[in-house]
């Protein structure tokens, strides 16, 4: 018998990922290099301001950009297949059954006039070679496993009829519903509250972990990723500035945002004296003079060297940062 | 000019209640022509159900809940856009719950009590220009016009860190950050002695969060308002506030010195809260607690059953018959639970 440990095999790995978004005002860059991946059971989080570019990295995973959005390079390599080149077809045939997603606000997400059982089967049929027949018993058995109450009776309720809680459970229902081997998951507890999303989020790493499920959870509170996942990988202006294990990124941020953004999180031990807010703001993604770190304009350790190209720094294990003059 | 203040504290809520009557089976007309037996009464919702608290002058009171649990309703009370069912909420000494909530926007104490919106891009209008939407309530509550106003609306700007090139834009031209900056200028432009805060920062990020607590903290200071505080971000009213007020369907079932609440729940219900609170390194949480099930219906709710009743994780048959009231629990703390 050989005692090699079992080498993690990523489920997805995203490289070099560049995605353009043509507008009336220009080309925006909303994604430059973007390199990241995901193994087979692990929880991995997307953190950054609103602007970074976290969903849009889920959306190029999952092909569904808005048609203004353009992949320019890279690839996302899935089960042995690039998803960002493969046809309309292939790919509707991945999602849904290995790929899936859930999304932030599942009330908008439900379809409002189909009954919540009903959508849960819906998925079963297309992808989980359910029949029409036994896809309804097996939506309630769904039902059972995100632990809604009373299931047979709420699988024939619409969603405007639940809490905003059990519409999560329901659309987490749906995601988990073929056992997919990726799930992203792009801030499904925004908008819950925090009792509810310790529930939600406690369910997802218990189905993820059964199911030796990859997720990838997109998230703006940085507490919450460090609580809940095995990495985090913290974005800004569309270029990843940091990734370590979630223990490490707050024991010791190597990356001057990623130290800002720490700093700024409101916790158990900091006061609001103590506090400090990130000067500055996202720089203009239209401009064609950006420079190489999106960050530079706001940062404090910038020198000369800042404006060549980033550098990949190992700084650790599984510890990267993309910065000249690191903390 | 010495201004004469009422001893005792700002806000005093006693006995507060809301209650809205919702849908039948027997439709209006039925009702309205049934001649042949009694109808029932219709059902009501206990939105706020007898809450009484006080805030203090210059005291921060957060308020905790969760959604459907009558924070927002309570606001709506206090703030007078709402009705009381019952109860009273006196100002510095003047008891406001007499005015119908129609005709406050022309009281004389309207400007006493002014609020802070959760979305500050959905609460300015879309058609006013940063300067207009501060104006405003200057314009109507206080008669002020011409060069007085907008020096006083300068003055606001620069009092929230608003740069002043920024007041002649409209609300879509903003940043978030700026467009809360306008939210709260606008709410303390009358000067109230009362500011109630909804989620002032839910929608903005992390960095620019810190910020505008940073200037609500500051603003507080050098005004000498008092707080009302609500927020489902727990770590946020850690930072700001100096009392917490926990609320479960309508009843306060705890409240104390926010760092003691913190530190020591006694409520099982706050112990829960607290425990949901996202933490870096979560082996430092000392003992996690997750609420199974749905609250109870607030419609008609049992007088005798405590409302935390089925979710609770200590439950006794004692709990189903006799509802525990808030009492104090050590000095300055309040709990309504019987094993607290």
């Amino acid at each position: 018998m050989t005692a090699v440990p079992a080498l993690s095999v990523p489920a997805l790995s995203v490289e070099d990922l560049s995605v353009e978004f043509r507008t009336r005002s220009g080309v925006v860059k909303v994604l430059e290099h973007v390199c990241f991946s995901v193994d087979k059971g692990e929880t991995v989080a997307l953190v950054g301001e609103s602007g970074s570019g976290k969903s849009v990295t889920a959306f190029a995973v999952m092909g569904i950009l808005d048609a203004a959005g353009k992949v320019t390079s890279g690839r996302a390599m899935f089960g042995g297949a690039d998803l960002l080149a493969l046809s309309e077809h292939d790919l509707a045939e991945q999602r849904g059954r290995e790929l899936s997603m859930i999304f932030q606000n599942p009330r908008t997400a439900l379809n409002p006039i189909r009954r919540v059982g009903r959508q849960i089967a819906d998925v079963l049929v297309r992808h989980g070679g359910a029949t029409r027949n036994d896809a309804p018993r097996a939506a309630i058995e769904m039902l059972k496993k995100v632990r809604i109450p009373d299931p047979e009776r709420r699988a024939e309720a619409y969603p405007f009829e639940l809490s905003g809680g059990m519409c999560q459970r329901i659309m987490i229902a749906i995601a988990l519903a073929c056992r997919p081997a990726l799930l992203i998951a792009d801030e499904p507890t925004t908008g819950l509250d925090v009792t509810t999303q310790a529930v939600i989020m406690d369910l997802i790493g218990e189905l993820a972990g059964e199911a030796g499920m990859a997720t990838i959870f997109i998230t703006h509170d940085l507490a919450l990723a460090a609580e809940y996942c095995d990495r985090i990988v913290v974005m800004h202006a569309g270029h990843i500035v940091e990734a370590a294990p979630g223990r490490d990124l707050f024991a010791y941020a190597r990356h001057p945002y990623s130290a800002k953004l720490l700093a700024a999180t409101p916790g158990e031990t900091v006061s609001l004296e103590q506090m400090a807010s990130i000067p500055g703001g996202l720089p203009d993604l239209r401009r064609a003079d950006l420079p190489a770190c999106r960050y530079s304009g706001r940062c404090e350790r910038r020198l000369d060297q800042c404006a060549q190209p980033l550098p990949q720094r190992t700084v650790g294990e599984r510890h990267v940062i993309a910065c000249w003059n690191p903390l | 000019m010495t201004e004469a203040v009422a001893p005792g504290p700002l806000l005093d809520i006693a006995e507060l209640a809301k209650r809205f009557t919702v849908g039948s089976k027997q439709s209006l007309l039925a009702r309205a022509t049934s001649f042949r037996k009694p109808v029932a009464p219709l059902p009501q919702l206990y939105a706020v159900d007898e809450v009484s608290f006080t805030i203090g002058r210059g005291e921060t009171v957060g308020l905790v809940g969760e959604s459907g649990c009558g924070k927002s309703t309570l606001v709506r009370l206090i703030n007078r856009l709402l009705d009381p069912t019952s109860g009273s909420i006196r100002l510095g000494g003047a008891e406001l719950a007499d005015f119908k909530a129609r005709n406050f926007a022309a009281n004389p104490h309207r400007a006493r009590i002014q609020m802070v919106f959760q979305d500050a891009s959905d609460s300015l209008n879309p058609r006013y220009t940063a300067a207009d939407a501060i104006a405003d309530p200057i314009r109507r509550l206080k008669k002020m016009s011409g060069p007085d106003l907008a020096a006083r609306v300068e003055k606001l700007a620069d009092m929230t860190g608003l740069p002043r090139e920024l007041l002649s834009r409209f609300p879509h031209q903003l940043s978030g950050g700026q467009k809360a900056r306008v939210g709260i200028a606008r709410a303390i432009a009358v000067e109230p002695e009362l500011l109630i805060l909804d989620e002032p920062t839910a929608a903005l990020d992390v960095s620019v969060q810190v910020v505008i607590l940073q200037l609500l903290q500051q603003l507080k200071r050098e005004l000498g308002m008092s707080y009302l505080f609500v927020s489902h971000d727990l770590n946020v009213v850690r930072l700001l506030c100096d009392r917490v007020l926990v609320m479960y369907l309508g009843k306060v079932v705890e409240q104390g010195p926010a760092a003691e609440v913190f530190a020591d729940p006694k409520h099982p219900y706050t112990k829960a809260l607290i425990s949901a609170i996202p933490q870096a390194e979560p082996e430092q949480r000392v003992g996690r607690l997750r609420l199974g099930g749905e609250p109870r219906s607030p419609i008609d709710p049992d007088p005798r059953v405590c409302r935390f009743y089925g979710r609770c994780p200590k439950g006794t048959p004692r709990c189903a018959e006799d509802m525990p009231l808030l009492r104090p629990a050590g000095l300055a703390r309040q709990v309504a639970c019987h094993f607290a």
